[in-house]
């Protein structure tokens, strides 16, 4: 049994940028291999997982609007199933750092990750949650949130248009889709005491 | 522009007292603290409501270990909020302010980030992963009678009060907003708003900015109003320099200004039934916002931060389609609006949750500043568009809203008032546009004249105001931006007591503020 490429039903695979990484995630997921029985179960509850990433309300600042736009009709994220925002983080799945992280907010940021159930997935949206964006010079600004949690995918611009968090979204289905759900035990690994 | 008046230190309480009564300046517009260089000092911009005459006054201390002014917060409720902010920026100790901590910054705070000489980039103020320890005590720096200071410990809340805490992380607080209510049962008995967690520092960030630099900072601000916002911006520079910029400039940026209104009074409707439990209205709203930001997008290129007004002129030319398409949209939303009112306004779960909830008095509105659709639903005629007429306003005809209950509901519908009168504005401008170049000529580095220049414009939600101070190099000594959304913090502790804990939702809701503008 091995882990296949990871497909999307709307983008064929080839289609996506940065393939690259995910090969190489596979490549070593695979080095351990999977038993047929896990395998298929992985690749079912994956592909449920995939599909209803429950994202946590979190917004500081301009980012947060465009994510309001993804939940009304016109961008509708309930076609990915990504609608379900919980306001809770203990009821989410992923985390959408939408806006600028600043020293005060760091300490809470990380909390709420912290809070947070396994597995869990952080997506950096925005100039400021990837680098600091243009507030990168500020005494008081956090330059980039994968300093202090870590980041699956980063969606860069200011805001990043709709169509722009639906592909990182969508990369991020790629990524869960890929993961093993129980784990890996390296079944070709020679017992060699 | 006004003449900066300088009262000495000795006389300034007298001097104030004086200016409040005799002179009926009863609207502290904007507080602005000031390093320059010597002496830290704060600058009063004053507005009267009954005469409508305006004056600017400073005072300065040249004691820059301990500062120490006196505080003009029993004058003006308004500077309880802006004083904490001098504090925190400058170290400006106030005398007999009972809340003297910090506003923004942690409470672990090494140093005061504006003051010339200070460097908040070193090493003194790491990034401290510690959760900040909330403390329930203040201190304030009192004046005895027989002329001696003294430090004195407030109590904020007690050891037997119920304190629950609202946020950061919350929906209903719009962003990162952090309140503490004391409660009795389920009645607020007293609040206390915790800001900061979106401090980006942009006053301090202009400063080693270029005057064309610092504009793109203004639009993420207050993101619902980043036209005006921008536009205030340029216009103090353009003031300042003596631009005059055209007609077809001057009609361009009203018309934006009015789009932006309306989107921004949609986002506000959609939220506030959202978070009183009203999903569908979520959705109309959002659907007829979608229609304007397609609009911005043919013309500015974005939608959200748009980066369009420029120092002399405007980004681009209009889109071809421009006039065609708000001539489409101007109809259909007059025709679509009372499916928002037939799904919300009318419902009795709204009314009940709205109306006689979080009365604020005309006093007090002007008291602490809150101008915007929170000042006008209380009967304050605030409204800067009328008051010194900027842009084109001066040539069109219409209504300034105002209700007089000033509870929630009225708030409400000043908003939704003025999306139609925001619609009327647009529908006189639409077709009259004159010919003209788009872009007045600049030189390639823009030196503003030495002097200190402040300009308003009216806001999504208030009174949004440019104070810079100009040495004449080509970057500011000092920008301060009158928040809009700090006065109406503000006034929350104030309206809410008394009322439920779950009104504080509705609360929130219709003073509609946005966080990163109140922290900046």
């Amino acid at each position: 049994m091995e882990m296949k490429k990871p497909k999307i039903k709307s983008i064929p695979y080839e289609e996506f940028s940065d393939n690259e990484s995910l090969e190489k995630i596979i490549k070593e997921l695979n080095e351990g291999g999977a038993s047929v029985f896990v395998g298929a179960m992985d690749d079912l509850i994956n592909w449920g997982r995939s599909n209803s990433l429950w994202p946590l309300t979190f917004a500081t600042s301009c980012c947060g609007i465009e994510f309001m736009s993804l939940g009304a009709a016109r961008y509708d994220m309930a076609r990915f199933g990504f609608e379900v925002a919980r306001a809770s983080p203990r009821q989410a799945d992923m985390i959408m750092v939408c806006g600028t992280i600043t020293n005060k907010m760091a300490p809470v940021l990380k909390r709420l990750y912290d809070q947070m159930a396994d597995p869990k997935y952080v997506v950096a949206v925005g100039g400021c949650a990837v680098s600091g964006g243009p507030f990168k010079k500020s005494y008081h600004v956090l330059n980039g949130v994968d300093k202090i949690i870590p980041v699956d995918v980063f969606i860069p611009g200011c805001p990043p248009r709709p169509e722009a968090f639906y592909y990182g979204l969508m990369q991020l289905q790629r990524k869960v889709k890929i993961e093993k759900f129980f784990g890996g035990v390296n079944k070709k690994e020679k017992r060699d005491e | 522009m006004n003449e900066i008046i300088e009262i000495p230190l000795e006389r300034f309480r007298d001097e104030v007292l004086k200016l409040r009564t005799e002179k009926q300046m009863d609207f502290l517009e904007s507080l602005t603290g000031m390093d320059w260089g010597e002496s830290l000092g704060v600058i009063y911009h004053l507005e009267s409501t009954v005469t409508g005459e305006k004056m600017v006054i400073k005072t300065s201390t040249n004691n820059r270990e301990n500062p120490e002014l006196p505080t003009v917060s029993d004058i003006w409720k308004a500077a309880e909020l802006n004083e904490r902010e001098v504090y925190d920026f400058y170290g400006i100790r106030f005398i007999n302010h009972p809340d003297m901590r910090r506003l923004y910054l942690r409470n672990d705070w090494v140093g005061y980030p504006m003051r010339k000489d200070d460097d908040p980039m070193d090493e003194r103020n790491p990034l401290r992963m510690n959760n900040e320890e909330t403390i329930d005590s203040t201190t304030e720096l009192k004046l005895n009678s027989d002329g001696t200071l003294e430090d004195q410990e407030n109590i904020i809340f007690d050891d037997r009060e119920y304190v629950i805490n609202i946020g950061p992380q919350h929906p209903a607080t719009h962003g990162v907003l952090r309140f503490r209510v004391s409660l009795e049962g389920e009645t607020i008995k007293k609040l206390d708003a915790n800001c900061g967690y979106i401090h980006r520092g942009i006053e301090k960030m202009c400063e080693s900015l270029t005057y064309p630099q610092t504009l793109a900072l203004t639009d993420r601000l207050d993101y619902l109003g980043a036209h005006q916002n921008r536009h205030a911006l340029c216009m103090c520079i353009e003031k300042a320099m003596g631009v005059e910029v055209s007609e077809r400039v001057q009609y361009i940026r009203t018309i934006m200004d009015e789009l932006q209104r309306i989107d921004s009074h949609l986002l506000f409707y959609s939220c506030l039934c959202m978070d009183l439990g009203a999903l569908t209205a979520f959705f109309y709203g959002f659907r007829d916002r979608e229609k304007i930001l397609d609009i911005f997008e043919e013309t500015c290129g974005g939608r959200l931060t748009m980066n369009y007004n420029t120092i002399g002129g405007v980004q681009w030319d209009l889109h071809p389609n421009f006039i065609r398409r708000v001539k489409e949209f101007i109809p259909y939303m007059r025709g679509i609006i009372h499916e928002y009112h037939e799904v919300f306004t009318g419902n009795i779960i709204a009314h009940q949750r709205l109306k006689g909830v979080g009365v604020l008095s005309r006093e007090d509105a002007i008291s602490f500043g809150a101008t915007g659709g929170t000042g006008r639903a209380s009967g304050w005629a605030c409204d800067v568009r009328k008051r010194i007429p900027y842009g084109v306003y001066d040539k069109v005809d219409f209504k300034e809203i105002i209700y007089t209950e000033g509870d929630c509901f009225a708030r409400y519908m000043v908003r939704m008032d003025e999306i139609m009168e925001s619609l009327c504005i647009i529908e006189q401008l639409i077709d009259n546009i004159p010919e003209g170049s788009y872009q007045e000529k600049m030189k390639p580095i823009i030196r503003v004249p030495e002097g200190s220049y402040y300009a308003a414009v009216e806001g999504s939600r208030g009174e949004f105001g440019v104070f810079i101070e100009s040495h004449g190099e080509k970057n500011p000594y000092r920008v301060h931006f009158r928040s809009t959304g700090l006065p109406l913090v503000s006034v929350v502790d104030t309206i809410s007591r008394g009322s439920k804990i779950a009104d504080l939702i509705a609360i929130g809701g219709t003073l509609d503020y946005v966080v990163p503008d109140i922290d900046r």
